[in-house]
């Protein structure tokens, strides 16, 4: 249902993108480009900001390979394809680029030290690359860590008290009293518990994102239809087979619900843990740039944080695709 | 019986198992309350014998089944298999259930590879594998996923993947009870020429009359719950029978009477 839609909009879109051969669209995202490369030259800047040259030449090149474009964007493929789907953003992000500078650099309406043209946001990544390179990687060493270790941890767990009544007499009354409390709540006392800012850290995230996968993976094994162990039993089954090769992927999509839940509260509470204690980390850079009142440096960052956790969202929904495939026609998807 | 002997001469003498049950009573709890649902039953299926089961519906014909499959151990009594006390599941014996509970995170042809996997014999099952599919006329949908399948595909697929495991007895809960009239004869034929050349034994649950008697050597008709065996008739016919068969349509009118229809 959903997919139908979805592609009558993109055919309505691919419909007037073009004019005749050529695609419309790219002509007039280059003419946005341009208009904002144009602003951005034409008029001072009420502060300097820097990098404004390499900010115009960017939107310059962006400009010539739309208009490229233009002429054989349909030669490019699934890529094209993509890029013709968003030929009207494409558009839209010229002119907004145009009106950010306007409102910020040249007219100088907004309250100046919060706000920061876009030239001003690239600066900071000019400048500022390796300490935001090196923050990066800090946050990525603590949630790759703490996220894996709490899926791996609440998924063991999480089977097992679904799969044993004797786990789930002592695990799940403990699991229900600690799962409703935010992970955040923990942090004082694990500041405490810990040796080192970095392991309170890392326990935070591994619990944020362990807890949800764990209970969802228990009602998942526990909701399996009884009849499936029945048919594998009579099949000559042994227990790991059940455990396996049934009950886990019957569980599965009640997995990847705990899995979505899990990845957004280690989000959450990632960041807020490195703001506390944590000596370098994407957290930190806000907290600290914040501090300074570098807000440029701020949004800089907060850009990639977007990028990189929506990046992640998606990747669990492509693994998502992969395993649960065969769920497309069972439910709505 | 005597033609149905000479069938089995010609087959393995080991293939069909011997069914025994003993005084066999069961009870499940229904909301802390027993429900009585056999009692005593007393029932021998000799090595490579057909036998129906006839009841109305909810008399206790898949409980009889599963105690047979050992999924469940009876309230009272014993159900032997060549002798020995069923207490597990074993995949000599085969329960076909009553939905094809394929599992649908797999393709067909994953469904009927379950029973090899879980032995540890998947790679040297792939061609037994196929021809499964090829006998209950899947291949074709080999890679398909259950929810693509039509109810009688299902079925089938079910029946298949119970067929590759080469059991000893089969227990079949109503199988053909999804399949439209025209696959149900066809599928009636299979499983009459694979039980005779394979020589297993069969339990066939039904409540198709015609459908017992066309294919069974013997068919037993059960009382309402908790169920009692209410009559035994031997279907003393060589096969292939015809449904329009005289003998077969007065032993069918039999039947309807001792089920209390007197039409
Ligand atoms: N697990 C269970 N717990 C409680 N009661 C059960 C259970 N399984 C079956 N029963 C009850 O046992 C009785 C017999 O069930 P069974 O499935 O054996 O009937 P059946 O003869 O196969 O019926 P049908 O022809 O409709 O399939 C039914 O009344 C049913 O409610
Ligand atoms: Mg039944």
């Amino acid at each position: 249902m959903s997919a139908a839609v979805d592609k009558d909009a993109g055919e309505k879109s691919v419909s007037s993108a073009f004019a005749g051969p050529v695609w419309k669209h790219g002509l007039y995202a280059a003419s946005a480009w341009l208009l904002a490369a144009i602003v951005t030259v034409a008029f001072p800047d009420v502060v300097p900001w820097g990098s404004r040259d390499v900010f115009v030449a960017l939107l310059v090149a962006g400009a010539v390979v739309l208009a490229g474009l233009a002429f054989g964007v349909e030669k490019l493929g699934g890529f094209g394809r993509g890029l013709i789907h968003y030929g009207p953003w494409l558009i839209a992000l010229g002119l907004w680029f145009a009106l950010w500078e306007l409102i910020t650099a040249k007219l100088g309406w907004m309250p100046k030290p919060f706000f920061s043209p876009p030239h001003g946001l690239l600066h900071v990544y000019i400048v500022d690359w390796q300490r935001i390179l090196i923050c990066i990687a800090y946050t990525a060493r603590l949630w790759t860590i703490g996220f894996f270790s709490g899926i791996i941890v609440g998924f063991i767990g999480g089977v097992a008290l679904g799969w044993s009544k004797t786990f789930a007499y002592w695990g799940m009354p403990v699991l229900k009293l600690i799962g409703p409390v935010p992970a955040s709540a923990w942090i004082p006392a694990t500041f405490f518990l810990f040796p080192t800012t970095f392991l309170a850290s890392l326990f935070l995230v591994a619990l944020a994102s362990g807890i949800p996968v764990a209970i969802l993976t228990a009602s998942g094994v526990n909701s399996v239809n009884r009849s499936f162990y029945d048919v594998a039993r009579t099949l000559g089954a042994s227990s790991r087979y059940l455990v396996l090769r049934v009950a886990i992927p019957a569980a599965l999509p009640h997995v990847f619900v705990g899995l979505f839940m899990g990845l957004y509260y280690s989000f959450a509470v990632l960041v807020v843990a490195e703001m506390l204690g944590a000596k370098y980390g994407m957290g930190w850079y806000l907290q600290f740039q914040t501090a300074y009142s570098a807000y440029a440096n701020v949004y800089a960052m907060l850009i990639i944080m977007a990028l990189l956790c929506s990046g992640l969202v998606k990747l669990l929904f492509v693994v998502r695709d992969r395993l649960l495939g065969w769920q497309k026609g069972v439910v709505q998807w | 019986m005597v033609a149905a002997a000479a069938v089995h001469a010609a087959s393995d003498d080991s293939a069909g198992l011997a069914v025994d049950f003993q005084g066999v009573s069961h009870q499940y709890d229904l909301d802390g309350q027993p429900l009585p649902v056999l009692r005593q039953i007393d029932l021998a299926v000799a090595p490579g014998e057909f036998v129906a089961l006839l009841g109305p519906s909810g008399c206790g014909k898949s409980t009889l089944l599963r105690l047979a499959a050992g999924l469940e151990r009876p309230s009272s009594g014993e159900v032997l298999a060549d002798g020995t006390i069923v207490a597990r599941p074993d995949p000599s014996r085969v329960l076909v259930f009553q939905d094809p509970t394929l599992f649908p995170w797999r393709t067909v042809r994953d469904n009927v590879a379950i029973g090899p996997e879980a032995r540890g014999v998947l790679a040297g099952s792939q061609k037994r594998i196929d021809d499964a599919l090829r006998l209950v006329k899947l291949e074709a949908f080999a890679s398909a996923f259950p929810h693509q399948l039509s109810g009688g595909m299902a079925q089938r697929a079910a029946l298949a993947r119970a067929l590759v495991n080469d059991p000893r007895l089969l227990l079949l809960d109503e199988p053909l009870g999804r399949l439209d009239s025209l696959t149900r004869l066809t599928m009636q034929e299979e499983l009459l020429a694979l039980w005779r050349q394979a020589g297993y034994t069969v339990i066939l649950v039904t409540h198709d009359v015609e459908e017992a008697l066309l294919l069974s050597e013997r068919v037993i008709v059960l009382t309402e719950r908790p169920a009692r065996i209410k009559a035994e008739v031997a279907v003393d016919l060589p096969y292939p029978r015809r449904r329009d068969d005289p003998r077969i349509v007065a032993q069918r009118q039999h039947i309807l009477e001792i089920l209390g229809f007197s039409a």
